[in-house]
């Protein structure tokens, strides 16, 4: 009985070596066919952050509108967006969207909805669009007074304050907590192998269906996880040395 | 259209076990928590450099590779232990399994809250409990512990959002929670859409209860702290 264990445990090493040598390419770039593992993960993260960013940006600032036609719709889509898990949100966006007739029907929207990875893209930048506009809009509402009068007191118009003053110094305060935004994003594209799109997960998921050693197969997901994550880290603290420089003492 | 087509009892009994895999899964974070960031601010070192690889690893590690980990590890270990002391086997549920790992999981991120908060609290107050000659334990129980929630409690109520999104995942291990259940009805409905929206205005609902909740518990620890008024 208690041989049994030792084996296993035993066994557990050989088993690591095993996956790593099978799977080592389809875990970083390539599984032959399509781009799998961390450039897959790699890839929805930035393309999910540059679109989230973009619109996140013009929704910031539609957020600290005072015309409620202007705010309502934007609280209402980060609300309903932050309030509920996005697996949820995939979910409805992956089989959803596509079981409605009037998508089977429609050429286009047919031919958008039936790829996983359009459908968890999408999911993805609405998802951290959601979040990134209620950070920038709290670092917009921060924004020192002072700047505003100054910027006004010299005739500026309210677009070039924006510009010039506004943006500028809300997306430099917002970077420590919009780096955290870009983790938990990393950490998020974890859902995508629901839709079957192949990160480093789905090739996890492989190795572990083909050794069934949970263990083994997850943790060197795991491990590359880690990495990019300390990766991010790290290059997201050189950004805020160099972009907050004005608050060091 | 708009009918649930007798569904409506699984779906409300889905939302009955999210809301108790949340419940369970944060109490055992919190105490996890709280045990955490005892360690990381202990004068050993030892646990020190435990609780640090802890909540390293695992904020670093996305919840759903952690829970795939452990969840499958978890009976694996369990037999060999099981076997090991030539006791009989332990059968864990998706349940049991994810109360385990969510509160793992979470427990890093509560010690970080717990820990920031512990040193929110004033030393003097430390100070004077002992020199009243309390023991460590009452000193905890009288003076940090009611201090320190106070502090703690926006991160507290951020976290437990993020418990309740996170249970949306069970779904995955096969737990039957609101949105296995919604997926269930949709497909035997053929009406995807419908239900997976309903699982979502379940989690709405959920979070916008639960942002009543800190309010209430922000009022009663602020108990005796003059706040600036105009």
């Amino acid at each position: 009985m208690a041989g049994a264990a030792l084996r296993r445990r035993r066994a557990q090493g050989g088993v690591l070596i095993g996956i790593i040598e099978t799977y080592w390419k389809p875990f970083l770039v390539s599984d032959g066919y399509n781009m799998t593992g961390v450039a897959m993960t790699l890839w929805l993260l930035v393309i999910s952050c540059a679109i989230g960013f973009c619109i996140a940006l013009p929704m910031a600032i539609l957020r600290n509108s005072r015309n409620p036609f202007l705010w309502v719709p934007v609280w209402i889509y980060t609300y309903v967006i932050c309030g509920t898990p996005l697996y949820v949100q995939l979910l409805i966006i992956y089989t959803g969207i596509y079981s409605l007739d009037f998508v089977h029907n429609h050429e286009l929207l047919n031919l958008f909805f039936r790829q996983g990875l359009n459908c968890t893209l999408l999911a993805f930048a609405l998802n951290t669009g959601a979040y990134t506009t209620e950070i920038f809009a709290g670092a917009i509402r921060d924004t020192n007074f002072g700047e505003m009068d100054a910027a006004r007191s010299l005739g500026m118009s309210q677009a070039l304050i924006y510009r010039r003053i506004i943006i500028p110094s809300a997306l430099r305060r917002a970077l420590p907590v919009y780096s955290n935004e870009v983790i938990l994003m990393l950490h998020a594209t974890t859902l995508a192998f629901t839709a079957t799109v192949p990160d480093i997960l789905k090739v996890a998921n492989d190795a572990y269906s083909a050794t069934y050693n949970p263990f083994a197969a997850f943790s060197v997901a795991a491990l590359l996880y880690l990495c990019i994550s300390f990766t991010l880290i790290f290059t997201f603290r050189k950004l805020e040395g160099h972009f907050l420089a004005f608050q060091k003492r | 259209m708009f009918s649930l087509a007798g569904y409506g009892g699984q779906i409300l009994a889905g939302a009955v076990v999210t809301v108790e895999l949340s419940v369970l899964s944060l109490l055992f974070s919190f105490f996890l928590g709280l045990l955490g960031a005892s360690a990381k601010l202990s004068k050993n070192r030892a646990l020190r450099g435990v609780a640090t690889v802890y909540t390293t690893l695992i904020r670093g590690v996305p919840d759903l590779v952690l829970m795939l980990l452990i969840f499958y590890s978890l009976q694996i270990w369990l037999n060999d232990a099981t076997d090991y002391f030539n006791l009989d086997e332990i059968d864990l549920d998706p349940f049991t399994s994810g109360v385990i790992t969510l509160g793992f999981i979470y427990g890093a991120y509560f010690t970080e809250t717990f820990r920031g908060a512990f040193m929110a609290v004033p030393k003097g107050q430390m100070e004077a409990a002992r020199s009243l000659g309390m023991k460590p334990l009452l000193v905890f129980r009288r003076i940090l512990f009611p201090q320190m929630m106070r502090y703690a409690l926006p991160g507290l109520g951020n976290n437990w959002q993020v418990i309740l999104k996170a249970t949306a995942l069970v779904s995955l291990i096969g737990l039957t929670d609101v949105v296995k259940a919604s997926q269930n009805a949709g497909n035997g409905t053929f009406r995807m859409f419908f239900f997976t929206c309903v699982a979502g205005a379940v989690y709405l609902v959920l979070t916008t209860i639960s942002k009543g909740v800190p309010l209430w518990l922000e009022r009663r620890y602020a108990a005796g702290v003059r706040k600036v008024v105009f």
